[in-house]
């Protein structure tokens, strides 16, 4: 078997005709409690190195650790958001390895009685379906620290020299998510898995639990592959992806190993149980190393802590807490407010839905609000370089009042849409609301008929050719001429009446 | 309980990161399983409806609130390293080349 490449691939279509792929997804994440799990210091990201430890983080002798309350009713909330029962009586673990990110040589975890277990999300996929992923378990743990390898090339693990921990991160609580095998997704597992985490994301941040950021590593997920031969119920030999820190990776690390995996089985090869480890920028999988005597972990019960066990009271005040869920909340909100699936996804995707919620609160209606936010302002927020539309509002001072104010303006007749983005321009760079904008510029249509006749006279007289094309019934010609009535209104004119005026005149 | 053998020793060994001879392998192998022996008594006692006791009070929920404690100086935190740079611990390299 040794003529086997372990490393080539076989393209996706080849994988799916001859087998089916089965995945188990991990996900860490860091809680955003102000403490870590076990001790008072800070979990501030970015401290100077080796600033926010103490003896209990750094497992000096006699260090007693206390479990911090607030992780624990967020692993409850999570735990319920996911559908999961809750542990009416559960412990801590001592997890035995040596690592020098692990300082006290034992990562503090949960073993055999986790905070919850067995719960589902359901996750909405492209086409419409929804996927059921089930969830094995969710429980406590802690973060280990940062290691930063010396001597081999670009921060790279193998060939360092030596490494240089900073355990600022040890002992930051960290809740593990740990998904059943999940079978039956064929071709649309890598779908189905990015799917997942970022269904996992939203729901995560809609607790507000953690921030979520996988680019910062608040937010991890390993990714666990097999394939069985199509026909057979008999889970093949596994391998598990690590640090997959984004949405696209996880889909391409699935996809990767599926096709991995199947170039392997293909040619009569078996698979190695091993740990793989992501690569980004070249998107592929390496070998990390292989499942050996090492993992060996030795869990027995942690004799420093003492069981957490959650009254039911408390429980349902928990439960209490939970927002709705972010999946359910969008499709009301898009039923609610009359969007349609493309304009829902724009909104969805440059982060409105909160402001656009705002102001719909605040009276606009639901297009207005979607027009201005996701329109001129989202515009202005680009040109000027904004991370987001949110954050520039907050900057710029803008609310969702001044929508209201000026979606008022254009329907009370006092502006057109131009001068509403003229209007735009002026409270964008601080001149004021949209009223007093639209004073100080002077912006407000001419209701004057009498001016608004002689101007298409002028028009009309100045243009005879396309005036007779109009005459002769050829309407759309008459655009034209409005846009000449425009101009000589200097914009301040109402189009639709200018329009119904030329035709009156032309074809009454 | 199954008698203790070498290799067991030898696996214990290494996931202790002890470096035992061979001479010390055979050695440890003998009063392991004489340590193993004294202890296997409290197997003896009757635990009939008795829960296993992973702590010695009978206490539960024992939490602290969320706010944050002053953490050490970092020169004092690095003061019993063996080797430190950059602020930071300096440990061996830790994957063995082959």
């Amino acid at each position: 078997m040794s003529s086997i490449d372990t490393e080539a691939t076989i393209s996706y279509e080849e994988v799916l005709e001859s087998f089916d792929p089965v995945m188990g997804l991990e996900v860490h994440v860091e809680l955003g409690t102000n403490t870590k799990m076990f001790c008072g210091c800070a979990t501030e990201f970015g401290a100077e190195p080796n600033t926010q430890v103490c003896p209990v983080c750094l497992g000096l002798p006699g260090a007693l650790p206390v479990v911090n309350e607030k992780a624990v009713e967020s692993a409850i909330r999570i735990g319920l958001a996911l559908n999961c029962e809750i542990a009416q009586w559960c412990r801590f673990a001592r997890k035995n390895y040596f690592y020098p990110d692990m300082p006290k040589n034992f990562q503090t975890s949960q073993y055999d009685e986790p905070i919850a277990f067995e719960g589902y999300l359901d996750v909405d996929l492209d086409d419409g379906s929804t996927y059921r992923v089930e969830i094995e378990r969710a429980h406590m743990e802690e973060d280990t620290g940062k290691s930063l390898h010396v001597g081999g090339s670009t921060g790279r693990i193998h060939g360092a020299t030596h490494s240089l921990v900073d355990y600022n991160r040890a002992g930051i609580p960290l809740i593990e998510i740990v998904t059943k095998p999940l079978r039956g997704a064929g071709e649309r597992a890598p779908e189905i898995a990015r799917a997942y985490v970022a269904t996992l994301r939203d729901l995560l941040k809609a607790l507000d639990v953690s921030d979520v950021k996988m680019e910062q590593g608040s937010m991890r997920c390993d990714v666990n592959l097999s394939l069985m031969p199509k026909g057979s119920t008999t889970l093949g030999t596994r391998t598990e992806t690590k640090n997959v820190n984004s949405l696209r990776s996880v889909e391409r690390a699935v996809r990767y190993e599926m096709c991995r995996h199947g170039a392997i089985l293909q040619a009569g090869g078996s698979i190695l149980q091993e740990t793989r480890h992501w690569h980004e920028d070249t998107g592929v999988t390496t070998s990390g190393r292989p499942k050996s005597d090492a993992d060996d972990y030795r869990y027995f019960p942690e004799p420093d802590l003492v069981p957490v066990a959650p009254p039911q009271e408390r429980v349902e005040e928990l439960r209490a807490t939970l927002p709705e869920p972010p999946a359910q909340r969008r499709k009301r909100l898009q039923s609610d407010w009359g969007f349609s699936d493309l304009e829902m996804r724009d909104v969805l995707n440059a982060g409105l839905v909160d402001l656009i919620g705002s102001t719909v609160e605040a009276g606009a209606t639901p297009a207005g609000a979607r027009k201005w936010w996701s329109g001129e302002i989202a515009r202005r927020a680009n040109t000027d370089g904004a991370v987001d539309v949110a954050t520039y509002a907050v900057e710029r001072g803008i609310t969702p009042a001044h929508v209201v104010e000026l979606e008022g303006l254009v329907k009370g007749g006092r502006l057109n849409d131009s001068m509403a983005r003229q209007v735009w321009e002026g409270v964008l760079d601080g001149e004021g609301t949209p009223t007093a904008v639209a004073d100080a510029r002077g912006l407000e249509l001419v209701q004057d008929d009498g001016a608004l006749e002689a101007a298409v006279d002028t028009v009309i007289a100045a243009n005879p050719e396309v005036a007779q094309k109009v005459r002769d019934g050829k309407v759309q010609a008459a655009g034209a001429l409005i846009g000449q009535v425009m101009k000589e209104m200097k914009g301040q004119a109402d189009a639709g009446k200018a329009r119904e005026i030329i035709l009156a005149k032309l074809t009454g | 309980m199954a008698e203790l053998t070498r290799d067991d020793v030898a696996h214990l060994a290494g996931l202790a990161r002890i470096d035992l001879s061979d001479a010390e392998l055979d050695k440890m192998v003998g009063e392991l399983g004489i340590i193993l022996e004294s202890v296997a008594v409290v197997q003896q006692a009757p635990i009939e409806g008795v829960e296993p006791m992973s702590h010695p009070m009978p206490i539960v929920n024992v939490t602290r609130p969320d706010v944050v404690r002053p953490s050490l100086a970092a020169d004092a935190v690095l003061a019993g390293a063996p080797a430190a740079d950059q602020q930071r611990f300096s440990v061996p390299r830790i994957l063995d080349e082959d």
